[in-house]
């Protein structure tokens, strides 16, 4: 039965539930720690099947893209990643956050 | 992430119950705690911390890094009686974040017009309870002075055990509403979750600063959860 509580047609946890239903591979990332200005907090989820529709956010756009393409790989491989994004690591990511902010976000599969 | 543990947090969410994801970040394994289930150690303690602050994080025990992810429902005002307290209340309690409903079976009291943008029940506080109960992470505030309107709603948060139960009135008001709660059934450590008269003593002398006065307590009481307090599972 639906809850009235939750916004269950937006929120990232119960679409990634249905997913699974489903049948479909599922990662889910998560903020885990940030720094200076964040634009998501912690503990927000991003959620992508393996065709690379997603659900949610872990920046205010900024960093999606990338952990869509590290989540693809995650569900290949089953190896949890911890991501790192902000101004100070441009070196390492393409992208980064235009707030100045730094965040570490966490991406597991599904099962 | 356990597929089974997905399950077990959207259940607990759907239900507006809390619930923590513990995951260890070092091997990913995890497993969902809901508010009462004892963890002991030093990941306990953080448990606890992040159930009450409601504040996601990682935490570190046993030599190894957590991540907790808090899942509180969303702490909801119930306020009976739309008065002249309610109206201020109103747009204070949009600003803390505190979904408001207003509930008075008084329709000159219950307009749109005096409550512009809140939702409003012109019933009574019985029908209304009965289709959208009350639960541990609700508020109520009993301001209309009628027992015929207070009484069901009070003793009904007691008996859901709502994070705060405030009903406004004198002591002498509320030495006869004590008796009549207690002859409807409520306990005497129920009683004395009841914040009454209502709002922190802060000298409110009137409707907009009682309204701040029942919101500082409301705010109060979240934060204080589980920290020893009012509640009826302790003073039981």
């Amino acid at each position: 039965m639906p809850s009235k509580f939750l916004d269950e047609a937006r929120d990232p946890l119960i679409i990634a539930e249905g997913w699974m239903k489903d049948g479909k591979d599922v990662a889910i990332a998560t903020v885990v720690e940030t720094w200076g200005s964040a634009p998501r907090p912690v503990g927000s989820h991003l959620v992508i099947d393996a065709e690379g529709t997603f659900h949610g956010s872990v920046s205010g756009g900024c960093v999606e893209g990338a952990v869509i393409s590290e989540a693809l790989e995650v569900i290949g491989s089953g190896q949890a990643k911890m991501l790192e994004f902000g101004v100070a690591d441009e070196t390492a990511w393409q992208v980064g956050l235009s707030c100045g902010g730094r965040i570490r976000v966490y991406v597991e599969r599904l099962g | 992430m356990d597929p089974f543990a997905l399950k077990t947090l959207n259940a607990e969410r759907r239900a507006r119950r809390a619930a923590i994801l513990v995951t260890d970040i070092g091997d990913g394994r995890d497993r969902v705690v809901k508010e009462g289930d004892v963890v002991a150690g030093d990941l306990g303690e953080a448990i606890s911390r992040a159930f009450r602050t409601g504040l996601s994080g990682t935490a570190e025990a046993e030599g190894r890094q957590f991540f907790l992810n808090v899942h509180l429902p969303q702490p909801r005002l119930v306020v009976v009686g739309a008065v002249h307290i309610s109206q201020a209340l109103a747009p204070m309690a949009r600003i803390a974040g505190f979904p408001l409903q207003i509930i008075d079976p008084r329709t000159a009291f219950a307009s749109d017009e005096r409550f512009p943008d809140v939702e409003l029940r012109a019933e009574w506080p019985e029908d209304v309870l009965t289709h959208c109960p009350l639960d541990r992470y609700a508020a109520l505030a009993a301001v209309t002075h009628d027992p015929k309107i207070d009484d069901f709603a009070l003793k009904a948060a007691l008996d859901a055990d709502c994070f705060y139960v405030g009903a406004l009135g004198s002591r002498k008001t509320h030495a006869k509403r004590v008796e009549r709660l207690l002859s409807m059934g409520a306990t005497a450590a129920q009683i004395e979750r009841i914040n009454a008269p209502i709002g922190l003593d802060i000298g409110a002398a009137n409707p907009a600063e009682i309204a701040v006065a029942v919101l500082a307590q409301v705010i109060a009481a979240f934060r204080s959860r589980g920290l020893g307090a009012k509640t009826t599972s302790e003073a039981a």
